[in-house]
């Protein structure tokens, strides 16, 4: 059974200090250090083989770091304090073919200690329910994605390790799932997600970490990634009767097509470039404003050469 | 912790069932007992023993061959299976030790070993009796077959387990199971006759030759089968080497290879990182 600790006694869900990890000669993780606290929602992104997939292994105490502290909720990774205290669900989730959806998971609540009397009400949460008497080895791609998020949901977890949740998944049950990432987030519970999937994050989360070649090179909030960052914001300029020509050549810029300019500018210097634009008058008939998004963003920190 | 390895034993029981492992194991077992137990009902009189008494002799033989293979094509599989579609990493996040999760493995699958052997040998052994006779010492020696029996398959499993952490494809822990199979059921027989041979008789044959052969499980099992039951060893034709050692040692590495088995499989099982 779970036992309820108030989170502001028990401190920071999980602490990452000063991680290293190397496999043979390759140094997959250097210097790796974070801190999640309750309820905290965090996006893991980073380019393949940035060393995501790793760190995960390294908090679950399924690998052991080469230097480096790790806290999970106090715990040692790999003991069953922290065992208990933390739910993973793979990036690849693979269960026993010939084990029915409810059988497996009844595997897992024993282990957890969760009631097995969950099991039911958990296969119905993640809308497998139909299909629970029937072999894994029978099911879709999400289906089982989606009893991996059952498990996941099982004990009522401190902390969630999620490696690429919704790959498979349609976009209705992406919605869902996100649902459910927030719903644990609001029980206490600090959610860590490697993702690719830059827009869902983006929208989903309260922080984003950056990963590059095994080292973190950003983490903060997004609305403080883009003011460090001072990516410019990007005007979309339409012009009357379809004809750039004339605005291209009073503001400068690129033109796009024909009947439209876009003119990159900081967020300094903002109120300045839109006047100039409303001088021009008749001439424009739309303005389009974009901030950097978190694509930009992320070129930004994962492109540059940074450390 | 019993019930986490109950947890464990239960799933992996629905595995072996939904992987017919049950049934063929048990038909398997069942088949070759009877046919053996009707092949051998010709040389009955010659002996001057009951047909039971024929029909473990040659059970013991076939169980040397069976029991071990049955045992490893279940264990191969056990961990580098689960290693390879990356459900072991998984389960290893839970609060359950390795220690835990091979014995639960372990339960279930000698579980359906001693299902195999009870019904097969007990099969053949009440067919023999209804139709050659059979005597208190003839069951008692069928109640040995079948007990060593599961515990020669123990020793496999365990051994199974060890080299399906060992390595991380199901196909390599395939091919090591066949040559673990072929070098202690055949290899190593032949290899103790071969030096027995060319000894011709002397220090090694009478000294050395039957402690080396006892330290081989599936000898181990022969041994303690033939040496318990003169009838069963005049059947088998083992009665010089079963003569020459005391009576514990065949029961003592009989009942030593299962523990020291599974402690060398969780120890390897310990080193994998999923
Ligand atoms: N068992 C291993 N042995 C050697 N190198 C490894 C091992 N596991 C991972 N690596 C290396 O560590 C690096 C990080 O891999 P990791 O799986 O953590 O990346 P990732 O960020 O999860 O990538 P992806 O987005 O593709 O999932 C890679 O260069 C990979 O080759
Ligand atoms: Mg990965």
């Amino acid at each position: 059974m779970t036992e309820h600790k108030n989170p502001s006694e028990t401190g920071d869900a999980l602490i990452v200090d000063g991680l290293c990890k190397r496999h043979g000669r390759v140094q997959t993780l250097e210097n790796v250090s974070l801190a999640l606290k309750p309820g905290e929602r965090m996006a893991l992104l980073g380019h393949n083989g940035a060393g995501k997939t790793t760190l995960m292994k390294l908090i679950l105490g399924l690998w052991s770091p080469s230097a480096g502290q790790i806290s999970v909720a106090g715990a040692v990774p790999g003991s069953s304090e922290a065992r208990r205290a933390s739910a993973y669900l793979p990036e690849a989730v693979a269960f026993h073919r010939a084990l029915t959806g409810r059988e497996q998971l009844t595997l897992f609540a024993r282990l957890a200690g969760a009631p097995v009397k969950s099991v039911d009400g958990l296969l119905e949460r993640v809308g497998v329910a139909d299909a629970a008497d029937r072999r894994i080895g029978t099911w879709s791609k999400g289906m089982r994605q989606r009893l991996g998020l059952a498990q996941v949901l099982l004990g009522k977890p401190r902390i969630a390790l999620l490696d690429e949740p919704t790959s498979g998944l349609d976009p209705i049950s992406r919605h869902d799932l996100y649902a459910i990432i927030d719903e644990m987030a609001q029980h206490g519970t600090a959610v860590l997600i490697a993702s690719h999937a830059l827009t869902e994050v983006e929208a989903r989360t309260d922080r984003i970490a950056i990963m590059r070649k095994g080292r973190v090179v950003a983490d903060d909030t997004l609305a403080r990634l883009s003011a460090r960052a001072e990516l410019p914001i990007r005007l979309k300029l339409t012009a009357q009767n379809d004809d750039a020509s004339e605005v291209h050549a009073r503001l400068g810029g690129k033109r796009i097509n024909g009947a439209s300019v876009e003119l990159l500018c900081s967020p300094e210097n903002k109120m300045e470039r839109l006047a100039h634009i409303a001088a021009l008058g008749d001439l424009v008939v739309d303005v389009e404003m974009a901030p950097p998004s978190l694509e930009d963003l992320y070129r930004h920190y994962s492109g540059e050469d940074r450390t | 912790m019993i019930a986490r390895v109950l947890a464990v034993a239960a799933a992996e029981i629905h595995i072996a069932r939904r992987n017919l492992w049950v049934l063929m194991a048990t038909v398997i077992m069942t088949l070759f007992a009877l046919a053996l137990t009707f092949a051998g009902a010709a040389p009955t009189g010659a002996l001057g023993v009951d047909l039971l008494t024929v029909s473990v002799a040659s059970m013991t033989t076939l169980s040397v061959y069976l029991a071990p293979l049955l045992a490893l094509m279940m264990s191969f599989d056990a961990i580098a299976g689960e290693s390879e579609r990356g459900g072991l990493a998984l389960l290893l996040t839970y609060p359950v030790s390795r220690g835990e999760i091979l014995f639960g493995k372990f339960l279930a699958h000698i579980g359906t070993i001693a299902l195999a052997m009870v019904v097969g040998f007990g099969a053949a052994g009440i067919a023999a009796a209804l139709s050659g006779g059979a005597g208190t010492e003839s069951i008692l020696a069928l109640l040995r077959l079948i007990g060593t029996s599961i515990l020669l398959g123990a020793v496999f499993l365990a051994l199974g387990y060890a080299l399906s952490a060992a390595v991380s494809s199901p196909t390599a822990a395939a091919g090591l199971a066949a040559g673990l199979w072929l070098v202690f059921v055949v290899l190593y027989d032949l290899g103790l006759l071969g030096a027995v041979v060319y000894d011709n008789d002397g220090f090694f044959t009478r000294n050395v030759f039957p402690w080396l052969l006892v330290l081989n499980p599936a000898d181990a099992f022969r041994l303690w089968n033939v040496s318990a039951s003169e009838n069963v060893a005049l059947a088998n034709g083992m009665t010089g080497v079963a003569g020459a050692l005391p009576a514990w040692s065949a029961p003592t590495s009989l009942i030593v290879w299962p523990l020291a088995a599974f402690l060398l499989a969780r120890q390897v099982f310990r080193r994998v990182q999923p």
